[in-house]
């Protein structure tokens, strides 16, 4: 990870201190806030793949995110699998439903509002579908059977529930790096800047963003059965609803789209203030959402490269970039 | 090292490749000339895989490639650049270039060192570490054949490099294309500035409604009627010789 500015340093800075300093919180409420912050983060780094470097804006992460967490969910209730085995078929079924999609999606070269679209359309099937069938626990959802311990993958003790999510973030922020830094990240940074001449460079574009499907759909798998982890129980409608799908993307366009520490500081920071107008309006429920829209319009008019691209303006390293910007 | 025969490619009523056949031998450059709309294009777009033709076919290097993908054809050796430059321009000068070199250095590390190599070869040297859309056009122009350079491509397809430059500008690219042909390159390029092509272009097509009206050395082409109304309407051939005999 390369950082440009001092800005960018401050706000690595406050993030890593703002989740150091939760374990010193005096109130419990900021840690399960945390928790759920970071795996929101986790949907949104997944979101941040498609969305962010290949410029796929997708609306329907919760296709992703949801079936991972009801392929770990039925293989663990139905078929009586270790949660392990079950985290590794929810990484598979979520690489394998964004390949589906993708692969379909591209084949018809579908693109913009198309894409984003088609893949809302994808969720709301899915989640219509697993309310319906009893294999997926119909409307009453799937519920995991109480088995405190790592082996089966349930922590109850929420320091260390707090910790690895930690440890996941961090891992997915660093892969995000590498695969940003590499030969396949450049590629998907040139469909999105341009896919004609992309393709005309040698570029298998329709390869490339497939792949980035599969890879953003392992990411959404993983968070989604994390999730199942955590609260033992899933429904269609928290796993597939479209705030999956909005939140997913919304972290990242705040933070920074296609910037490793992006999906991070966007949700974290949207996470905060959600929060803060919750607890100074207690009785008005859902407002929290108006502000959401209002932070999401400024941030698109004043930062359109998020907080991650405001924060480069401040103290660059290099002169000539900051001219530039 | 490009065939092509027998090209036709209609877009609704409109026959805008028409029976087109040209020959690009290797280590030349061939120019492919023409008014307005007269489809020199859209030659491009399918000898480079963009488009289907309706009939016909194109041989690369003794290899029909009728067909392929444009993907697949930058991967075989041959790269077209766009008339209106197609610059990524959220990455830097550099990252540009890279894009291209990946094709054949799957290590960031290798890449990058092509990129700076080429960059700096095409006069791009100062500003590897800019952001692409902090060059001016000529500079943009030159960002494109150093990205399709990068590629590793033997045969480059350039369509009107030198549209919207200054003469002294023009001056600087054909150097340039001059000295990318002395490195063993092939090149087939759509120009419209006629200086430029009368200056480095060993032989021409010239393209007219979708057909080919003339093929020749540059002095044998500007004498030539059909080329002459072509550009200038028709009865123009007529009334020059006029001119030239009063």
């Amino acid at each position: 990870m390369k950082f440009q500015s001092w800005g960018q340093c401050a706000l690595a800075f406050f993030a890593i201190a703002y989740l150091a300093g939760v374990y010193f919180a005096s109130s419990p409420i900021w840690m399960g806030f945390s928790i759920n912050a970071l795996i929101v983060t986790l949907a949104a780094l997944s979101w941040n793949i498609t969305g962010g470097l290949g410029g796929l804006s997708s609306f329907g992460h919760a296709a992703l995110y949801g079936t991972g967490a009801y392929a770990s969910a039925i293989l663990q209730v139905k078929y009586g699998v270790n949660a392990w085995f079950g985290l590794g078929g929810g990484i598979a079924a979520g690489a394998a439903m964004g390949a589906f999609i993708g692969g379909l999606a591209f084949r018809y070269g579908l693109k913009g509002s198309y894409f984003a679209l088609v893949t809302l359309a994808f969720a709301e099937v899915l989640r219509i579908c697993a309310s319906s069938f009893e294999w997926t626990g119909g409307g009453s959802g799937l519920q995991l059977k109480l088995m405190p311990g790592l082996a089966q993958l349930q922590i109850i003790e929420r320091p260390w529930i707090y910790t690895g999510l930690l440890a996941v973030v961090g891992l997915v922020m660093f892969l995000t790096g590498l695969i940003k830094h590499s030969r396949f990240g450049a590629y998907l940074i040139a469909i999105r800047e341009n896919e004609d001449a992309a393709e005309a460079l040698g570029i298998n574009t329709y390869k490339i963003k497939v792949q980035a499907m599969a890879i953003s759909g392992a990411f959404g798998g993983l968070a989604g059965v994390l999730y199942l982890q955590l609260w033992l129980f899933i429904d269609s409608t928290v796993v597939y609803g479209s705030a999956v799908s909005v939140e997913a993307l919304i972290g990242p366009i705040i933070g920074g789209a296609g910037t490793v520490w992006g999906p991070l500081l966007g949700t974290l920071g949207l996470h905060l203030l959600g929060e803060g107008t919750k607890s100074l309006l207690p009785n008005s429920p859902g407002l929290n959402f108006v502000f959401y829209a209002i932070v999401l319009i400024c941030a698109l008019r004043f930062l359109p490269q998020g907080f991650v691209g405001f924060a480069a303006r401040f103290g660059a390293f290099n002169k000539k970039e900051r001219d530039d910007a | 090292m490009l065939e092509v025969r027998h090209l036709s490619k209609t877009f609704g009523g409109l026959k805008a490749v028409s029976d087109v056949s040209l020959d690009v031998p290797e280590g030349s450059i061939v120019g492919l000339l023409g008014p307005n709309g007269a489809g020199k294009t859209t030659c491009f777009t399918i000898i480079a895989g963009f488009t289907k033709a309706d009939t016909g076919h194109v041989h690369f290097a003794g290899q029909d490639i009728t067909g392929f993908s444009p993907h697949h054809i930058c991967r075989l050796g041959m790269i077209r650049t766009f008339q209106i430059v197609q610059p990524f321009v959220g990455l830097t000068v550099q990252e540009n270039i890279a894009v291209g070199a990946y094709l054949h250095h799957p290590q960031r590390r290798e890449a990058m060192a092509v990129a700076r190599d080429v960059g700096k070869r095409l006069g791009l040297g100062g500003m590897l570490d800019r952001p692409a859309s902090a060059l001016t056009i000529a500079g943009r122009k030159r960002l494109e054949l150093a990205r399709a350079l990068a590629t590793g491509a033997r045969l480059l397809l350039l369509d009107e490099v030198m549209a919207g430059l200054i003469p002294s500008e023009i001056n600087e690219i054909v150097a340039i294309i001059r000295q990318i042909q002395s490195e063993g390159h092939t090149i087939l390029l759509i120009e419209h500035v006629m200086q430029a092509v009368m200056s480095l272009v060993e032989t021409a097509y010239v393209l007219n409604q979708g057909r080919l009206i003339a093929h020749g050395t540059p002095q044998q082409l500007v004498a030539d009627p059909e080329v002459i109304e072509a550009y200038l309407g028709h009865g123009a051939a007529a009334r020059l010789q006029e001119g030239h005999h009063a």
